[in-house]
C-alpha cells in the first residue's frame, strides 16, 4: 500500500516539475501568466468574437470546425453565421483563411502561423503574455517589439485597444515592467480581460475534448471504483482457503 | 481448496457481482470504439444541407449537384414536359407513389414536387445505382445501365429492371430561387435531413 | 465456474458443445494444465502483479492501435491532420487516442516494475533463465515498437528523435551511413520511412512481441512461477503431486488479479481522462507542432522511459562509443542469468551489500532518466557519467557477489575496475575540469571499495539461511 502510494507521488512530483519548453524566458514574460477557465463558456464565446474580429485576418484556425465550435460554445448556428462565420465558409468547414503563404511573406516577412495547437505547444501563458507585452520599439519595422517572442514580426493589433507601453528597465538594463504612454480604448483590467478570453478561446481550440473528458472521467473513475470494491471482496472471500 | 459450503453463496453472489460488473463495465468500454466508426464531424458536416440558386435556371433546363456525396437533379419543367406526365397504372409501376422510402410526404402527389415546375431528384437509379441521363425531348430519364425508363416525375416505367420511382430528397424553397436540399418545408416534421 | 473438482473426471466425457471442440482441440486439458490445475505460490505479493497487467496493456494498445489505424493516414503530407482529425472530428477519436498515448507509457511503467520483480525475488536464476531471455527480447521489441509508434505523429519531437536516434546506427563502423540510409529509405527522414515505420509498427513488431509473450509464458508454465521467498514450490508434493505451498493458478489469482487490474484502470482512467500529456512527458509539447526539417526544437528529448538510456548516450562525447555504451547497457541485461549465479534467489535472504547494490541501482536508473530529460550542462554531463559507470558496476558488484570471494580476489577485482573508470578519467583529465573529474571519480570508487572492501572487516555480506518451504 505505501509502496503504492510512493508510486502516486513520484507520479505528481515528476507531472510538476515539467515546463512548456522555452530559451532564455524573461522574468517580466512569466508574470504574465493566462487563468485557464474552460468551462467559462462567455469567456469562450467573447474569445471568440475576438479571435474573428481581431486575429483571423491572419491567423488561421485550420483544425477546428466550425459546427462543433458553434454546438460547444452554445452558439445557434444561425447567429454563428451572421456573426462569426467566415467569409464564402460554410459552417461544417474549417477556419482556414485565404491570405496565401507568398502573399504573408510579401507583407510581413514571415508567414503568420496557424494557432489551432498553439496552447498545447507553447502553452496558454505565452498567448496570454504574447498579447500583453507589446512595447514600442522605433528599431522594429513595425514600431514594437514583444518580450513573449522578441523581434516578432507580427504587428501590435491590440494597440488600439491597450494603449502605449514603454519598456521599464532596471540599473543593469534588465526589463522589468512597462511605462503606460498612451490611453486605449481599454483599461488594464478589461484589456487583460480580453487578452485572456482570446487565450481561453485559444486553450478550447487546441482540444476541445476538454470540455468533455472531465466530466467523462468523473464517472468512468466511480465505475472502476465500485468494480474494484467488489473484486477486492471477492478475493479475499476466496482467499480465505488459503492459509 | 477446502470448499466452505456455508460460504458458498456468498462466492456466488460475488463471483456474480463481479462479472455483471465487469461485464457492463467492458460493454461501455466496447462503445467508444463501435462510435469512432460511424461518421466522423467531418463526415456529417459535408452531409449538411445545401443551399442551391435556381434564378438563372431555365425551362427544360437541369442543374446538378452533391448533396451527402449523391447526385441531386433540380429540373425545370416546362408546359410540355408537365403535360407528359401521368398516373396511369398500366404505364407506372408505382404510380401513386406508394412506396414512401422514395419520396417526403410533401412529393406524394402527381408531379412528386412541391412545385409543380421545380423537379428535384436523386439522379441514382433505384435499379443498381447507375446515373440515368436527362433525355429532355423525349420527356424522360433513361438509364444506359440496363435499360429502366423513369418519366419526368421520376416515376419508374413499367418494363424497366428498377423497382421503385427514383428518389425525391427532403428539400425545400427558402424564397422564390433558392432550394435548401437536406432540409424539409416548415409546415412538414423539421429536421436537418 | 468457481468449483474445481480435486481430480479429472475421465469416466464421464464433457458434453455438448464444449465436447464436440475439446474432441478436436484440447481446450479442456489446456484450462487444467494452465488455469485450475497450474500451481502458483501462494506467496504472491504487490510486485507479482505486473507480469498480467503488462498482458492486458498489450491488448489494449492492439485493440486501441487498431481502431486508430482505422482514421490514421500514414503519409508525411496527411499523417499530422489525421491524428488531429482523430482528436477532433473522430466521435470519442480523442479518447482512443489518449488510451493509446496513456497505454504506451503505461507498458513501460508495468514492464520496468515486472522487470524489477526478477532482480530483486531472482526469477532469472536457473532454472528461468529462458523466461528471463524471452522478456528481455519482448523489452527490446517493445522499445523498437514504441520508437516507431513515437514518429507516426509527425510532429516536431517525431521526426527530431527519430533523426537523433536513426543516426545512431550511422555510427557503426564502415556500414553506418549505408545502414542509416537503408533504414530511412531515403538520405534524410521522409515519407519512406513514415510508411515503414508504420506497417512495421501495426504489423510486424506486435507479431514478433505476442509470439515472444507466448513462448515467455509457455517457458513460464514449464518450470512454475518464481516466488518472493526464492523457494521452489515443487520441491515439496503431497500425495497427489501438488505442491505443499502451491494453490491453483484459477481461481486464486484471476481473482487477485482482477483487484490488480481494477487499481491499475483506475489510475489508468485518471490519467486519461484528467492528465493525457502528463507534464509534457506522455505527449511532448513540440509534438504539437507539424514536423519540420528545416527547424530543430530547442530541446530534443526522447520520451520518457528512453531517458536512462539516452543518458548514458550522451554521457561518453564520442558518438560511437556513445551509443556502444548505450547498446552496451541494454545487452548486459541478457546475461544476468550467468552474471548473478548465487544460488539464493530471493532478496530476503541476500546480504545487506546486496541490498545496497540494487538500491542504488534503482535510484541511479531513476537519475539517469530524470538527467536524459534535461538540456546537458557541465554539472549534468557529470552527473551522467558517474552514473552510466555505477550502472555498470551494478552488474560486475553481482557477479563478484556471486559466490564467497577470498581477501584476494577482491583486492584485485577492486583494483581492477578502479583503474577501468579511472583510465578514461586520467585520458581527460584537463586544468578546466581536474576538480570535477577528482571529485567524481573519487566518489565512485568510494563506492567501489565500500561495496567490495567492507566483507573483510564487516558482517556486511552476510547471507540468510534460505527456508524450505515458504514463509510469507
Amino acid at each position: 500500500m505505501i509502496k503504492k502510494n510512493i508510486f502516486i507521488l513520484l507520479f505528481l512530483v515528476i507531472v510538476n516539475s515539467v515546463s512548456y519548453a522555452a530559451s532564455q524566458k524573461s522574468e517580466l514574460a512569466e508574470k504574465y501568466k493566462a487563468i485557464n477557465n474552460i468551462n467559462n463558456k462567455a469567456s469562450l464565446q467573447r474569445g471568440a468574437k475576438y479571435f474573428v474580429n481581431y486575429c483571423s485576418g491572419c491567423h488561421s484556425l485550420k483544425y477546428m470546425r466550425m459546427s462543433t465550435l458553434a454546438e460547444d460554445l452554445n452558439i445557434e448556428e444561425v447567429v454563428f453565421s451572421q456573426n462569426l462565420l467566415f467569409s464564402n465558409k460554410k459552417i461544417g468547414e474549417t477556419m482556414t483563411i485565404p491570405m496565401s503563404e507568398s502573399d504573408a511573406i510579401l507583407w510581413f516577412n514571415a508567414i503568420p502561423p496557424d494557432l489551432s495547437l498553439t496552447a498545447r505547444s507553447k502553452g496558454p501563458d505565452y498567448i496570454y503574455s504574447k498579447l500583453n507585452t507589446y512595447y514600442e520599439d522605433d528599431s522594429s519595422p513595425t514600431g514594437f517589439n514583444n518580450i513573449a517572442l522578441p523581434n516578432t514580426s507580427m504587428p501590435n493589433i491590440l494597440a488600439g485597444l491597450q494603449g502605449g507601453q514603454k519598456l521599464e528597465l532596471d540599473d543593469k538594463n534588465n526589463p522589468v515592467g512597462f511605462i503606460k504612454i498612451s490611453k486605449g480604448t481599454h483599461n488594464d483590467l478589461e484589456y487583460k480581460q480580453l487578452t485572456n478570453d482570446i487565450t481561453n478561446f485559444l486553450v478550447y481550440v487546441s482540444e476541445p475534448a476538454k470540455l468533455r473528458r472531465y466530466s467523462m472521467g468523473f464517472w468512468v473513475l466511480m465505475f472502476i471504483f465500485i468494480f474494484t470494491i467488489i473484486a477486492y471482496y471477492t478475493k479475499k472471500e476466496f482467499w480465505k482457503d488459503v492459509h | 481448496m477446502s470448499s466452505d459450503s456455508p460460504d458458498n453463496s456468498r462466492r456466488k453472489f460475488l463471483t456474480g457481482s463481479l462479472s455483471l460488473v465487469g461485464g457492463t463495465g467492458a460493454a461501455a468500454t466496447l462503445w467508444p470504439f463501435l462510435s469512432s466508426m460511424a461518421p466522423s464531424a467531418k463526415s456529417r458536416a459535408s452531409g449538411a444541407p445545401v443551399k442551391v440558386d435556381i434564378s438563372s435556371l431555365k425551362d427544360g433546363e437541369k442543374i446538378d449537384l452533391i448533396w451527402r456525396k449523391k447526385p441531386i437533379w433540380v429540373v425545370k419543367r416546362t408546359k410540355n414536359m408537365l403535360d407528359s406526365i401521368n398516373t396511369n397504372e398500366g404505364q407506372h409501376k408505382d404510380p401513386m407513389s406508394e412506396n414512401t422510402e422514395q419520396q417526403p410526404d410533401f412529393a406524394k402527389n402527381k408531379f412528386r414536387s412541391l412545385k409543380p415546375e421545380i423537379l428535384v431528384l436523386e439522379g441514382v437509379c433505384t435499379h443498381l445505382g447507375c446515373n440515368p441521363a436527362f433525355k429532355s425531348d423525349e420527356n424522360k430519364f433513361f438509364c444506359a445501365c440496363h435499360g429502366s425508363n423513369f418519366d419526368l416525375a421520376g416515376k419508374v416505367a413499367n418494363g424497366s429492371p428498377a423497382g421503385a420511382n427514383l428518389k425525391v430528397p427532403p428539400y425545400r424553397f427558402e424564397d422564390e430561387n433558392t432550394i435548401i436540399v437536406g432540409e424539409l418545408p416548415q409546415s412538414d416534421n423539421e429536421s436537418k435531413g | 465456474m468457481s468449483e474445481i473438482s480435486g481430480k479429472i473426471d475421465d469416466k464421464s466425457s464433457p458434453s455438448g458443445v464444449i465436447g464436440w471442440v475439446d474432441e478436436r482441440l484440447p481446450i479442456l486439458s489446456f484450462v487444467r494444465n494452465h488455469l485450475t490445475h497450474y500451481y502458483t505460490p501462494k506467496n504472491f505479493n504487490f510486485w507479482y502483479f505486473f507480469g498480467s497487467l503488462a498482458f492486458l496493456i498489450l491488448f489494449l494498445q492492439i485493440f486501441t492501435g487498431i481502431f486508430l489505424a482505422m482514421h490514421y493516414k500514414p503519409d508525411a503530407k496527411l499523417a499530422f491532420d489525421s491524428v488531429e482529425f482523430i482528436m477532433r472530428d473522430v466521435n470519442l477519436g480523442w479518447l482512443i487516442r489518449y488510451m493509446h498515448s496513456t497505454g504506451a507509457s503505461a507498458f513501460f511503467v508495468v514492464v520496468y516494475l515486472h522487470m524489477f520483480r526478477a532482480l530483486m525475488y531472482g526469477s532469472f536464476k536457473k532454472p528461468r533463465e529462458l523466461i528471463w531471455l524471452f522478456g528481455v527480447f519482448i523489452y527490446l521489441a517493445l522499445m523498437a515498437e514504441a520508437f516507431m509508434g513515437y514518429l507516426l505523429p509527425w510532429g516536431q519531437m517525431s521526426y527530431w528523435g527519430a533523426q537523433v536516434i536513426i543516426n545512431l546506427f550511422t555510427t557503426i563502423p564502415f556500414i553506418g551511413q549505408e545502414l542509416g540510409i537503408w533504414i530511412r529509405g531515403d538520405f534524410a527522414i521522409s515519407d519512406p520511412t513514415l510508411t515503414r515505420f508504420f506497417a512495421l509498427h501495426i504489423v510486424a513488431v506486435p507479431m514478433v512481441i505476442l509470439l515472444l509473450v507466448i513462448l515467455h509464458l509457455a517457458a513460464l508454465h514449464t518450470v512454475g512461477s518464481n516466488n518472493p521467498d526464492g523457494v521452489e514450490i515443487k520441491k515439496h508434493k503431497d500425495e497427489n503431486g501438488v505442491p505443499l505451498d502451491g494453490i491453483p493458478f484459477h481461481p486464486y489469482y484471476t481473482v487477485k488479479d482482477f483487484v490488480g487490474i481494477g487499481v491499475f484502470l483506475f489510475l489508468f482512467a485518471l490519467t486519461v481522462f484528467f492528465i493525457p500529456e502528463m507534464g509534457g512527458y506522455f505527449l511532448e509539447h513540440a509534438n504539437f507542432i507539424p514536423a519540420n526539417p528545416l527547424v530543430t526544437p530547442e530541446h530534443i528529448a526522447p520520451v520518457w522511459y528512453f531517458t536512462p538510456f539516452y543518458s548514458i548516450l550522451r554521457a561518453i562525447p564520442d558518438p560511437a562509443y556513445g551509443a556502444l555504451a548505450m547498446a552496451m547497457s541494454i545487452v548486459v541485461l541478457f546475461f544476468m542469468p550467468w552474471i548473478d549465479s548465487n544460488p539464493i534467489k530471493s532478496i530476503r535472504y541476500r546480504s545487506m551489500l546486496f541490498r545496497i547494490n540494487l538500491f542504488v541501482f534503482v535510484i541511479g536508473f531513476l537519475i539517469l532518466g530524470y538527467l536524459g530529460v534535461k538540456a546537458p550542462t557541465p554539472l549534468y554531463s557529470a552527473l551522467a557519467l558517474r552514473f552510466s559507470e555505477m550502472y555498470f558496476i551494478f552488474f560486475a558488484l553481482l557477479y563478484f557477489y556471486s559466490s564467497a570471494r577470498g581477501n584476494l580476489y577482491s583486492y584485485i577485482f577492486t583494483g581492477a575496475i578502479v583503474f577501468l573508470i579511472a583510465i578514461y578519467d586520467v585520458a581527460r583529465i584537463t586544468s578546466d575540469n581536474y576538480i570535477s573529474v577528482l571529485i567524481g571519480l573519487a566518489s565512485v570508487c568510494i563506492f567501489i571499495m565500500f561495496m567490495t572492501l567492507t566483507p573483510l572487516f564487516s558482517n556486511l555480506n552476510k547471507e540468510k539461511q534460505v527456508p524450505d518451504r515458504i514463509t510469507g
